[in-house]
């Protein structure tokens, strides 16, 4: 679980994200939507303390995040996942390589072991027979997976996903919500996805935050939000007519 | 601040090993052409050069050998490579950190809880502190043999006396001037440019300044502390 308490966040005298109190439950999949603007990334890297709060503080379980020191936020570190947008995957290392990276630096497995767990991170996100590619040789959607991989290769507790489906078809993203949703539910991970893919919101979204001007305007799951009568909400799922008139479709149902 | 987190602590021994191997090849033997070029003609330069302004003086030209030695081991060899080399390493070690920033590479190390000033630095710096000495000491030894192929056969002296005046006023106390030199030198081509491109932000324009500014500074501290490690050790 991650806690989030009384967040500010202000650089200079834009005020991006003002009082943000929230509660990101473990095996689920929270998702943090939001439009351009709003405030999702900066309350992502706040959570993985890439960027500092004016004021507030992250609780990893009862652990306060802001309270420990380099030493302590490295090994709490080394239970984090994160996939990133545009996958960050090491230019000069091949697939293997990038998950092997964790397990270089902070296991003492053999290298079979460590084989052998690259190879199950692997089919996990049904990827095998890539090892030996470099990322330049292997598709948008392949990387995002080996994102994934190696968000996972150190069985972490908690996993974040900036914008997973970003650059990706419909169906790979769908691959891609399925997987994250999986590996989520299987581990009993925490898990926090920033998104403003509405697929993802209907698919994965079992808490999903709301976030518009730096402010949580609303709470609720994928369900909550065909039922909701928040203005605010309909406003940002359902922007386009073809989704108001499939949003009838399905409560007419 | 950020030398001392790269101080920090390895984590494990044998990543850092290889990755300061992967920097020594690129360092060093990635710089063994351009530094051989430069080298030989720098030696050639000053060998023509001082047998044009020795020419109808009373001096031997067997010092033209002693002059071309001791101008190259003390000021030429680990001057101009460095200076060389913080253009060439120093650019590319700029824009490798500065591209890691920029592609969120080193956000994803930092998350995975690697110490990144420690590991992207550390390994650069033992590499350069490793190889640009071995490259200086190269430099000095391809000057001479170009100040000799580039005079000799052409006749402004002989071989006989070229190797006369090498062998004159010999003081190994230069030799150590040239190390003293080429590690500092080479301590200030990557920790800049290594710190330039850490803390790079924006777009490829800042990472373009980044490495302008990262080879600029560069130079300017070798110059800078050339003057003081010449004020230090000859007075």
């Amino acid at each position: 679980m991650i806690r989030v308490e009384k967040i500010y966040k202000q650089f200079g005298d834009l005020e991006v994200l003002k009082d943000i109190n929230v509660e990101f439950e473990r095996g689920k999949t929270n998702l943090i939507i939001g439009r351009s603007g709003a405030g999702k990334t900066v309350l992502l890297k706040i959570l993985i303390g890439l960027i500092i709060p004016t004021s507030g503080t992250v609780f990893y379980d009862d652990t306060d995040f802001y309270k420990l020191n380099k030493k302590q936020i490295r090994k709490l570190r080394m239970e984090v996942g994160m996939l990133f947008q545009a996958s960050a995957l090491f230019d000069s290392y091949t697939v293997e390589e990038n998950i092997r990276f964790p397990l270089d630096m902070f296991t003492n497995f053999t290298p079979a072991e460590k084989s052998n767990r690259v190879n199950s991170c692997l089919e996990k996100v049904n990827l095998e027979g890539v090892n030996n590619r470099y990322p330049s040789e292997i598709s948008g959607g392949m990387q995002k997976r080996v994102g994934i991989a190696r968000a996972i290769v150190m069985h972490p507790q908690y996993l974040f996903c900036d914008e997973p489906n970003s650059g990706l078809d419909p169906k790979t993203s769908i691959l891609i919500d399925q997987l994250i949703r999986d590996i989520t539910r299987e581990n009993n991970i925490t898990t926090i996805i920033n998104t403003h893919d509405m697929n993802s919101v209907m698919e994965i979204g079992e808490n999903i935050i709301l976030l518009q001007d730096g402010h949580l305007v609303w709470q609720g799951s994928s369900g909550d939000v065909l039922s909701t009568d928040s203005g605010i909400i309909q406003n940002f799922i359902f922007a386009s007519p073809f989704l108001q008139r499939l949003k009838k479709l399905a409560l007419e149902k | 601040m950020l030398l001392g987190q790269s101080l920090g602590g390895p984590r494990k021994l044998n990543i850092y090993f290889r990755e300061t191997i992967r920097h020594m090849m690129d360092i060093g033997i990635g710089s063994v052409i351009i530094v051989a070029l430069i080298a030989f003609f720098i030696g050639a330069v000053t060998a023509v050069q001082f047998s044009y302004q020795l020419g109808g003086t009373l001096i031997p030209r067997y010092y033209i050998g002693y002059i071309v030695r001791d101008m190259t081991i003390i000021e030429l060899a680990p001057t101009i490579t460095c200076l060389v080399l913080a253009g060439k390493v120093g650019s590319n070690i700029a824009s490798e950190i500065g591209g890691m920033r920029q592609k969120e590479h080193i956000d994803a190390m930092e998350i995975m809880g690697v110490n990144t000033a420690s590991f992207l630095i550390l390994p650069r710096v033992i590499a350069g502190l490793t190889m640009i000495p071995l490259l200086v000491f190269m430099a000095a030894i391809i000057s001479i043999f170009g100040a000799f192929v580039a005079s000799v056969p052409i006749g402004l002296f002989s071989a006989d006396e070229f190797i006369k005046g090498l062998g004159m006023f010999y003081d190994p106390y230069n030799v150590f001037m040239m190390f003293v030199k080429s590690v500092v030198f080479a301590f200030i081509l990557i920790t800049i440019p290594a710190y330039q491109g850490y803390n790079v932000r924006g777009g490829s324009i800042e990472l373009g300044n980044a490495s302008t500014a990262a080879v600029v500074f560069s130079n300017v501290f070798i110059l800078l502390s050339d003057y003081f490690i010449a004020l230090l050790l000859t007075t």
